[in-house]
């Protein structure tokens, strides 16, 4: 064997492990895409080119699907229902949030430790878990189909993790800055307002992202909590449009793809956000 | 003469005084905890002891006989026997996948970021337009569903993924990986990202080849990353419920009924509340003892390393 033939196999074995890899994430790369891609063109076809060509790109694409759930007055009821929650929700978990992680970043005192194990609760029991007691205590407070019970609920059940996100960011901003601020007269919540918060832009933004994902695709809240369909938000609609219509599988695609354009346009946006407040959730958390 | 010490000192008295105030700060928080969490926690606890319908008040008091019954339920083992193969292969299966298609993005391939948005929009999707999309997918015909389409265009069997009861855990298994292996995958490349290149370059230079390099190195330093996406998936999947109910109910016939599909059954299909409260009441208990454990084994570990 002469030298270069050597060097040609042996650079044919290197490559192996690079095909190798290539496929594998190919492989991977159709499972994740072919089931959003088949969908998208089931819902932008009539009902008969559903049935006799169902898997054959839409050309040239039907609106009429789209159109006609566009044209249902629920639609927009549900929409408007999950950005009300959505918008509401997600200021509730800042606010509330950014309020507790200043005490437990910034402030000592005696029973802070078991404090914060009190406030990290809603990491241990989901509310998939609390869900019948979360029932019972709305119907006792009387605020069944009422959207604030979902919206308190919702924020409820972010507190923990949004509280140990934001406090891990609070405590990295140097205690110096804080002597400085009061030594020039600034109050304690001053400083929170006037200083902290302003430099933790990049946490809130992380937790609120993240807080917007989770309220948006909540559906078993809302499921329990509310039953008026004007009430219903776009994940309830979803769930009872399937059941509907499940007969004609262009609509319900068509539905699909409506509904999931917002959550889709919003990770299009904050992806940086919500991939910082997962990671920083998870892995300091 | 005011020296900054009286200074700090004086500017201290006052900011104890405005500390009593920052407890205010804790109060919205806890009194929605207290109110959505706590308290209803210790009230499904109450109900769980009575037969209760959830209308009028509770009076039948049955003391732990909705526990017995719990227990002797054949359906009940049959969903804690399918929620724990969900988390034995969600730990098994999944995360693995994930580390491997981790490390093989991690390591500068060309389009890295395309990757991870690709891999991670499932995530951002809710699950109920998950459930509802693999429905369509999984349709037994081959001229609706995509999946049984592929099969026959390659001659392999068809089969009927959601009404086939040894098929439809597998199924929806599935289902949960599309969703979910982007998250973990996210969580390691994170964390594969925080191991200090000069750890891995001096390896390099003391001569250690690419295989050591990943037992030796690279999986012992994202230690901290595979437990916390462990402790999240294994939660994740104690809860479990958009996915099965949307695709199956549970069914057929039981076959991929979970706690959280049990538990709704119970509750607000049958409405019985007493019941339903004492399987709420089980499954608190089943995510305590996890993260209590879990707990306590990472505070060992750390200790050790």
């Amino acid at each position: 064997m002469s030298d270069s033939d050597a060097k040609k196999s042996l650079k044919f074995i290197e490559i192996i492990p690079v095909i190798l890899k290539y496929i594998v994430l190919v492989l991977a790369l159709l499972f994740i895409l072919v089931p959003i891609v088949i969908i998208i063109f089931g819902g932008l076809k009539t009902r008969g080119e559903f049935y006799t060509t169902p898997y054959m790109p839409p050309i040239p694409p039907k609106w009429g699907n789209i159109i006609k759930i566009l044209n249902m007055p629920i639609f927009w009821y549900m929409m408007r229902n999950s950005i009300v929650v959505t918008l509401a929700s997600t200021a509730g978990v800042v606010i509330v949030s950014s309020m507790s992680a200043f005490v437990f970043a910034r402030i000592d005192f005696k029973g802070k430790g078991s404090l914060f194990q009190f406030f990290t609760l809603g990491l241990m029991f989901p509310a998939t878990v609390a869900i019948l007691p979360i029932f019972l205590i709305v119907r006792q407070l009387g605020l069944q189909n009422n959207l604030i019970s979902v919206i308190l609920v919702l924020t409820t059940f972010q507190i923990s993790m949004s509280t140990v996100i934001l406090r891990n960011f609070f405590m990295e901003i140097p205690s110096e800055l804080q002597d400085a601020a009061m030594i020039d007269g600034c109050t304690t919540i001053g400083f929170f307002w006037r200083i902290l918060l302003p430099l933790a832009k990049p946490s809130l933004a992380a937790v609120a992202s993240l807080a917007v994902v989770n309220t948006w695709n909540d559906l078993l809240v809302t499921l329990v909590l509310i039953d008026k369909e004007r009430l219903w938000t776009l994940q309830l609609g979803v769930m009872q449009f399937q059941g509907q219509y499940g007969q004609d599988l262009s609509l319900v695609s068509a539905f699909l793809i409506l509904a999931a354009i917002p959550a889709v346009i919003f990770y299009i946006f904050a992806q940086r956000h919500i991939v910082s407040g997962l990671t920083a959730g998870s892995i300091k958390g | 003469m005011v020296t900054i010490e009286t200074l700090k000192k004086r500017k201290s008295r006052r900011f104890s005084s405005d500390r009593i105030k920052v407890f205010l700060f804790l109060i919205p928080a806890a009194v929605l905890l207290l109110v959505f969490l706590v308290i209803p926690i210790f009230q499904c606890l109450y109900y769980s002891l009575f037969n209760w319908n959830g209308m009028g008040p509770a009076e039948d008091f049955i003391g732990i006989i909705n526990y017995k019954k719990i227990i002797s339920d054949n359906v009940f083992l049959r969903a804690l026997g399918n929620t724990f193969a969900i988390v034995g292969l969600s730990l098994f299966v999944q995360l693995p996948l994930a580390l491997f298609l981790a490390i093989m993005i991690g390591r500068g391939i060309k389009g890295r970021a395309f990757y991870r948005t690709v891999f991670f929009l499932p995530y951002v999707l809710s699950e109920t337009i998950t459930a509802v999309m693999w429905r369509i997918l999984y349709n037994p015909d081959p001229s609706r569903g995509f999946i049984n389409a592929v099969f026959q265009a390659f001659g392999w069997k068809m089969q009927d993924w959601l009404g086939n009861m040894n098929l439809v855990l597998f199924s929806i298994f599935i289902v949960l990986t599309w969703k979910y292996i982007g998250f973990h995958m996210l969580l390691y490349i994170t964390g594969l990202q925080n191991i200090p290149r000069d750890v891995e370059e001096a390896a390099l230079i003391d001569g250690v080849n690419k295989r050591q390099m990943l037992t030796y190195i690279t999986l012992p330093l994202l230690g901290g990353t595979i437990r916390t996406s462990a402790y999240l998936s294994v939660l994740g999947s104690l809860q479990v419920y958009a996915i099965v109910w949307i695709m199956t109910k549970g069914g057929p016939v039981n076959a991929s009924e979970v706690l959280s599909t049990y538990m709704y059954r119970f509750s607000f299909v049958r409405f019985q509340l007493g019941y339903g409260a004492a399987v709420a009441i089980v499954m608190l208990i089943i995510s305590l003892i996890f993260s209590v454990t879990y707990m306590s084994i990472t505070r060992r570990t750390e200790h050790i390393a």
